[in-house]
């Protein structure tokens, strides 16, 4: 039985619990075994990318321990801190440092959930069903970080009831950035602005994405805008199925069905 | 820059930023975009040539001294006269005085950057030589008064209405808005001043060492003639230009055009070597090379940011830059702009002055992918974020107290899972205060700054929770 450790994120946390939940169970029903290491906290990559390696260290270090109790791959709903665990961490170690070999033990378990799927379950199908207009935003260190172009597209090109209509710059950064919000708030704006406007010329009812990260601003960029658009992460859009497995008490989680939209529950 | 560097403030620009620049900007490199992307397609080879450009680059900003040492000789040997220039100020008085020897009154100029960096325009205007630019984009910048705000394309945040209104004012004319007529416009008065100056001045695309040839990539003709119709020309360029022989120059001028404009080769390409040798033949009877340092030795003992002095100014990376096309050129406040004057800028007039421009980007990647020489831009923009924040061997760091008290607290939150998760756990509680129909349309500091441009979902934090309580029991045995 394959097994995988789940890496939730820090916004993930903060914010989706919905897409937790479902990322829990499409695993499951995939049948792997699935665990949380509850000392986690955040990759650290927001202190590494604004110049703050020195003060990274103790964070990764966290995250190294928090990790290495359990040799199952680590699995997250995100490139971005997947890349940072994949890419980054074994350079802030001391080459010949036990610290340093624990990155790299650690970085080459670390997966990205749909890298995860298509590449290391060798699972395209799900047995999603969303019969709706989708379209889908690259992130940016999804895509160029971590290489993933294909895994995204190859899951949805699989689910029930899909039309795929592609999005007019594609690939072009949503103005997320992490800190980038805050520090250049006018820039960020003008780009998830541009982002939107494409989105919503698309023609798609639903946009999906892979980072919680560019979800919260492209969402918040639909809703300030007033758009008629969904935005997902793509394991909300995976987990729509049309008999939803049991559901656990409290908290609204129910999976996708009937065109209405799993991330709302969790988060209203 | 002859005067010291001031304070380059992106912030402050972005705030405001003319709503008329993102758009002209936009559309000019869209169409350099899908060129691009064209010309590539058609070039299996392409990312192999990516690869030998690199090569190149890296292995000869790694032997500098030795080609450096190179070209002089085979400059001097072709009867060039070869100036070393270790600031921006010391160019400016090598040109100043070869002027003045030779009674020098009128310029004209051809493109280039290497000028733009030191200031060359204004430090001869104030000795009294008229000096014109000749490329028509250099041309309509001049007579506006600003600098470039592209590298290949420095009047690309002006629409031809722009460029009509600022003809009409400085010209003392009537011009319409009609870029083959502005053109024209440009032409009969250029004209005129090739006839007239005394001395050229170039930039250089590259420096062959193996034969002391200048090379420059124009697509206008005014470069051939600021370089052939005067008697004395006087080439600008930076110590960075250089590149070993011929046969690497073939790799240059294939990945230049096409990552450049997305043409195959540009218009013109020349390859001087020394002025004229004999009675009759074209060129200008004095040939002199300025080779600027203006910092770039310093660049190179740093074995990270160094790589910046591999570019070839083609502006590849601005073309795809969304920060750039959201803000154009003026907001980097420099000679150079895009993400090249992101890691170029702060490492050639200190961190102190711009440590602002190591942050102006989300480090999204594209500008790499498409660098012709393969730049690592975004590990040279967190190299630098390092400097501001933490400071290295070159600099002290110079972030803002309140920021780095924010990553001290931050870092040790994080590092202890007990701190994060009680911030968790409260978190929600007290940002549920904020919270209208489902969204957090206005939050405090410093999340406000989200939060005017769109809001915030909810804080939720129930999965840790959910996965102790209420998880169905299956997989249940392997929690921990």
């Amino acid at each position: 039985m394959p097994q995988a450790q789940l890496f939730i994120t820090c916004l993930g946390d903060q914010f989706y619990t919905s897409t937790l939940q479902n990322m829990t169970r499409i695993l499951e029903r995939l049948g792997v075994e699935v665990s949380f290491p509850p000392e986690q906290t955040c990759c650290g990559q927001p202190l590494f990318n604004n110049g703050f390696e020195e003060k990274t260290r103790p964070v990764a270090l966290s995250f190294l321990r928090a990790f290495s109790k359990n040799d199952a791959p680590i699995v997250a709903p995100s490139g971005s801190c997947v890349g940072m665990v994949k890419h980054h961490y074994p350079s802030l170690f001391k080459e010949g440092t036990p610290e340093h070999a624990l990155a790299v033990d650690i970085a080459s378990r670390t997966f990205e959930f749909t890298e995860y799927l298509v590449n290391v379950l060798k699972v395209t199908d799900v047995g999603a069903v969303y019969p709706h207009k989708v379209t889908y935003h690259a992130s940016c260190h999804y895509l160029r970080e971590m290489g993933l172009k294909t895994e995204a597209k190859t899951l949805l090109s699989q689910v029930k009831g899909l039309e795929f209509v592609q999005l007019k710059e594609e690939e072009t950064c949503c103005g997320f950035g992490g800190a980038f919000t805050v520090t250049y708030p006018e820039v960020s704006r003008s780009m998830m602005e541009n982002k939107v406007k494409d989105i919503v010329a698309s023609g798609a009812d639903t946009v999906v994405t892979c980072e919680p990260g560019c979800l919260m601003n492209v969402a918040g960029g639909l809703h300030k805008a007033g758009a008629k658009v969904r935005a997902m992460h793509i394991i909300d859009l995976l987990a729509s199925t049309p008999h939803p497995s049991p559901l656990p008490r409290g908290e609204g989680t129910t999976p996708f069905s009937n065109g209405r939209r799993v991330g709302d529950e969790g988060q209203s | 820059m002859t005067q010291s560097p001031t304070y380059i403030g992106f912030e402050e620009y972005s705030e405001h930023v003319p709503p008329s620049i993102p758009a002209a900007v936009q559309q000019a490199t869209g169409r350099f975009v899908s060129g691009r992307a064209a010309r590539v397609a058609e070039l299996p080879q392409f990312e192999q040539l990516r690869q030998s450009g690199s090569d190149i680059r890296q292995h000869t900003i790694e032997n500098m001294d030795m080609y450096l040492a190179q070209l002089e000789e085979q400059v001097k040997s072709a009867g060039g006269h070869v100036h070393w220039a270790e600031t921006a100020t010391d160019a400016n008085r090598i040109v100043l005085q070869i002027a003045k020897e030779n009674n020098v009154k009128n310029v004209v100029k051809s493109k280039s950057m290497a000028t733009e960096e030191i200031g060359l325009n204004h430090f001869l205007e104030k000795e009294n030589i008229q000096v014109i630019e000749t490329d028509l984009g250099e041309y309509i910048i001049q007579l506006a008064g600003t600098g470039p705000s592209h590298i290949i394309v420095p009047a690309v945040h002006l629409k031809k209405e722009e460029v009509a209104a600022i003809f009409s004012e400085k010209l003392d004319m009537d011009a319409p808005a009609d870029p083959i007529e502005l053109a024209r416009i440009a032409r009969e008065i250029l004209r005129e001043k090739f006839l007239t100056a005394e001395m050229g001045i170039s930039g250089g695309n590259f420096l062959i060492a193996e034969t002391g040839t200048l090379v420059m990539v124009t697509n206008e003709g005014n470069g051939r003639m600021c370089t052939t119709m005067p008697d004395l020309h006087v080439a600008v360029v930076g110590i960075d230009k250089i590149i070993p022989d011929w046969e690497s120059l073939t790799v240059f001028l294939k990945l230049l055009a096409r990552s450049a404009t997305g043409q195959k080769l540009s218009t013109y390409t020349q390859f001087i070597t020394g002025p004229r040798r004999e009675e009759g033949e074209f060129g200008p009877k004095e040939f002199h090379l300025v080779l600027l340092d203006n910092g770039r030795s310093k660049i190179l003992q740093d074995s990270v940011g160094r790589d910046v002095l591999k570019c070839i100014r083609c502006g590849a990376c601005a073309n795809v830059c969304p920060v750039y096309k959201n803000v154009g050129g003026f907001a980097y406040g420099s000679f150079i702009s895009g993400p090249i004057g992101a890691i170029l800028t702060p490492q050639m007039n200190g961190t102190h002055n711009a440590r602002e421009l190591p942050y102006a980007s989300t480090l999204c990647g594209a500008c790499a992918d498409v660098c012709p020489v393969k730049i690592p831009i975004p590990t040279i923009l967190r190299h630098l974020r390092r400097r501001v924040a933490e400071g290295d061997a070159f600099a002290l760091p110079t972030i803002p107290v309140p920021i780095r008290a924010t990553a001290n607290l931050a870092s040790l939150a994080l590092a202890q899972h007990w701190i994060y998760r009680f911030g968790a756990l409260i978190l929600p509680k007290v940002m549920s205060i904020f919270k209208r129909n489902g969204w957090i349309p206005s939050a405090p500091y410093p999340l406000n700054r989200w939060t005017k441009s769109r809001p915030l979902p909810p804080f939720t934090s129930h999965f840790r929770r959910w996965w102790k309580t209420a998880r169905p029991t299956q997989g249940k045995e392997s929690t921990q």
